[in-house]
């Protein structure tokens, strides 16, 4: 018997896993450009382009046609804004956890020094908790520390300190340096101390043995951790929730509060737009990996 | 200028084992290379070659002790700031940066002017016959072309010595061959201090001036190879370089460089040539190189006949190496085939009953340690 004959059962198993996979992503995208505005069940495609029209709850023309949601979307400013904070949180929190991991990793890597094996056991603490735990703990050090600072320092009113973008960036840091740090270790682990040596012997100190040998080696191992903690940072939900102050929500923040209200397919259209970013993203990430190689 | 290229003075390195025991990977060494020299350390993995050579080049600190070079002492200068270069076992050629890049990396570091630099690298590059090659990357060159790469990398800041350590050992062992005699002219043509370190006695006889046998974080002999291979020091040099006959023994006088060995195994007393000091009494070993003994010889004036028996003999070629029964004891000769017949009443048989002589010039009388 062949051994590479594809078995009826092999292809049924993976036909399976890929409609449940990626049916759910392609109702969500279909739903985007449906009529109904309300309606769970999908009514038809928008077709007809021309001044909005609306007839019994579905949308029958509109200037953007069968994209009338994405138009929709793109006015909703609460939308945009909370997009903006989105890429605002994670852009920051990604350059900066993507700094901190990676001297940390070389730390690991390259220098023995006391609690060392506690600082490596320690990174694996952020990624192995539940998360919710560690959105309330870090909910809970930061009132803690705002009451304390507050109070220390008479502070009142719109000067007091109190939660925000700025925490969530925070937040976001911390629990991105392990990604980080554990993706570039990975790297520095195949790369032979010989190369950072013939540097130095070569006549390059320090520092000039970091910038020209040992950083362009690791590079593609950092910007793919800079990846993988910018797609963790954007999808964000619970974290967010916990540390996130009152009228600056990110993407995740505001979806949730829109659920509570009314579901349009405005929110379909939301989706699609993200996951065509998100897909986006983890193809580059792929591109580099593949370029380590 | 100092006589020395480099010395070492007494030097100790100590490291902690993985297991908690702390290890002499160099063990009291010292060492005076003069300038110019093409200088081998030659010893068994793990007896710290490496690590004298990383104590040269400053990517290691000595534990005890002292490394000078060119007068200077070291201490704990970092490398990019001593006069050596080095080429790794492993090359390090950077893998991101052209050949050219590559071989130009060291002058940068000098802030070498762009058109200095690109001449410099372009002789650095013919000199190890890689002209053409500098937009290359190391990956896309083969293994002696890469080794040729490194070479050039270090050799193009003429440093005040070059370290060199076992480069030669991943290529195979015609292109090793190569490069061994190509390394040496190279060297003659450059006029760099080499310090050459390999496990290869072969490498090390036929490349240096002057070979350090080194064992167990220790040097046991230094000097030509001619001194190493003729006169060692004592019986684990003898063993270790080439191959040799033992036969232990206890001295019974000692005069004019020579000592009278009693043979207990043959009831019988040997003359050789004393390498280090030996007192009357002390138990010592008898070395005999196999090419150095002769077959039913006329008996020279002081030459001692001995009868043997032919165990195995292996034709080889240019030699036959025949293995004798001799009183017990077991001695190997190699003879040389200097008529070419297919006549095996020429070759030795076994079972045959032959007779050999040795001679005091060829005897070696060596302690044992
Ligand atoms: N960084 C180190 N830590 C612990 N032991 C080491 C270290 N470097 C070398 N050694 C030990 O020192 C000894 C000599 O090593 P090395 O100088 O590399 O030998 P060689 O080059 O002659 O093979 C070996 O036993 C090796 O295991
Ligand atoms: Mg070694």
């Amino acid at each position: 018997m062949n051994p590479h004959r594809r078995s009826p059962w092999i292809i049924a198993a993976t036909l399976l896993t890929l409609f449940f996979l990626y049916a759910p992503i392609v109702v969500l995208i279909v739903f985007s450009f449906n009529a109904s505005r309300i309606s769970p069940l999908f009514t038809g495609v928008i077709t007809k382009f021309g001044p909005f029209q609306l007839v019994s709850g579905n949308v029958v023309q509109s200037p953007c046609g069968p994209f009338h949601w994405f138009c929709d979307l793109s006015q909703n400013t609460e939308v945009l804004s909370a997009a903006r904070n989105t890429l605002f949180v994670a852009v920051t929190a990604t350059i900066v956890s993507t700094i901190i991991g990676t001297m940390a990793a070389l730390a690991l890597q390259r220098y023995n020094f006391r609690l060392r094996t506690f600082s490596q056991i320690s990174l694996y603490i952020p990624i192995v908790i539940p998360e919710i735990v560690m959105g309330i703990t870090i909910l809970v050090m930061f009132s803690q520390l705002f009451t304390f600072i507050n109070d220390s320092l008479h502070l009142t009113g719109d000067s007091q300190l109190g939660l925000g973008l700025w925490t969530v960036i925070l937040a976001h840091i911390s629990f991105m340096i392990p990604f980080v740090t554990l993706v570039v270790q990975a790297r520095l682990q195949g790369l032979d101390k010989s190369y950072e040596e013939a540097a130095m012997d070569l006549g390059a100190n320090e520092w000039t043995t970091f910038r020209r040998v040992t950083f362009p080696m690791i590079l593609p191992g950092v910007l793919s951790g800079a990846l993988l903690a910018f797609t963790l940072s954007i999808d964000d939900f619970i974290i967010t929730f916990f540390t996130n102050g009152p009228g600056s929500p990110t993407l995740p923040i505001y979806v949730y509060g829109l659920l509570r209200r009314v579901i349009t397919p405005q929110l379909n259209a939301l989706s699609t737009v993200w996951i065509l970013l998100v897909l986006i993203a983890v193809f580059l990430t792929q591109r580099v990996e593949s370029r380590q190689r | 200028m100092s006589e020395f290229a480099i010395e070492l003075r007494d030097v100790v390195k100590k490291f902690i084992t993985p297991e908690g025991n702390e290890l002499a990977a160099v063990n009291h060494v010292t060492m005076q290379i003069k300038n110019g020299e093409f200088f081998s350390m030659l010893g068994s993995s793990g007896c710290g070659k490496t690590t004298s050579l990383r104590m040269i080049a400053g990517f290691e600190w000595p534990t005890e002790g002292e490394v000078y070079i060119d007068g200077e002492l070291q201490g704990r200068k970092p490398p990019f700031l001593r006069p050596v270069n080095t080429v790794f076992q492993s090359y390090a050629l950077f893998q991101h940066l052209t050949v050219f890049q590559n071989v130009a990396f060291g002058l940068e570091m000098e802030h070498t002017s762009k058109n200095d630099s690109r001449r410099r690298v372009g002789e650095a590059l013919e000199m190890v016959r890689l002209t053409g090659m500098d937009k290359r990357y190391p990956k896309q060159l083969s293994g002696g072309q890469q080794q040729r790469v490194a070479l050039a990398r270090a050799l193009v800041k003429r440093p005040k010595v070059l370290l060199l350590d076992e480069p030669l050992g991943a290529l195979d062992l015609k292109l090793r061959k190569e490069m061994q005699l190509e390394l040496k002219s190279l060297q003659k043509e450059v006029g760099i201090t080499f310090i050459y370190v390999t496990h290869d006695q072969g490498e090390a006889l036929t490349m240096s001036d002057r070979i350090a046998v080194m064992s167990f974080g220790k040097v046991l002999q230094m000097g030509p190879a001619v001194e190493i291979y003729e006169r060692p020091a004592n019986r684990f040099v003898a063993d270790f370089i080439g191959e040799s006959n033992f036969l232990d023994g206890s001295v019974k006088s000692v005069k004019d460089g020579q000592a009278v060995v009693y043979i207990s195994a043959w009831g019988q007393e040997l003359t050789g040539i004393v390498t280090s000091k030996v007192n009357v009494g002390d138990e010592v070993a008898i070395s005999i190189r196999p090419e150095k003994i002769r077959l039913s010889d006329q008996s020279t004036p002081n030459a001692i006949s001995l009868d043997g028996t032919v165990v195995n003999s292996t034709y080889i070629g240019s030699d036959t190496h025949i293995y004798l029964d001799v009183r017990g004891q077991r001695l190997k000769v190699w003879e040389q085939n200097r008529v070419s017949t297919l006549d095996p009443r020429a070759y030795y048989q076994n079972g045959q009953k032959i007779q050999l002589s040795l001679v005091p010039e060829n005897t070696l009388v060596l302690p044992k340690e």
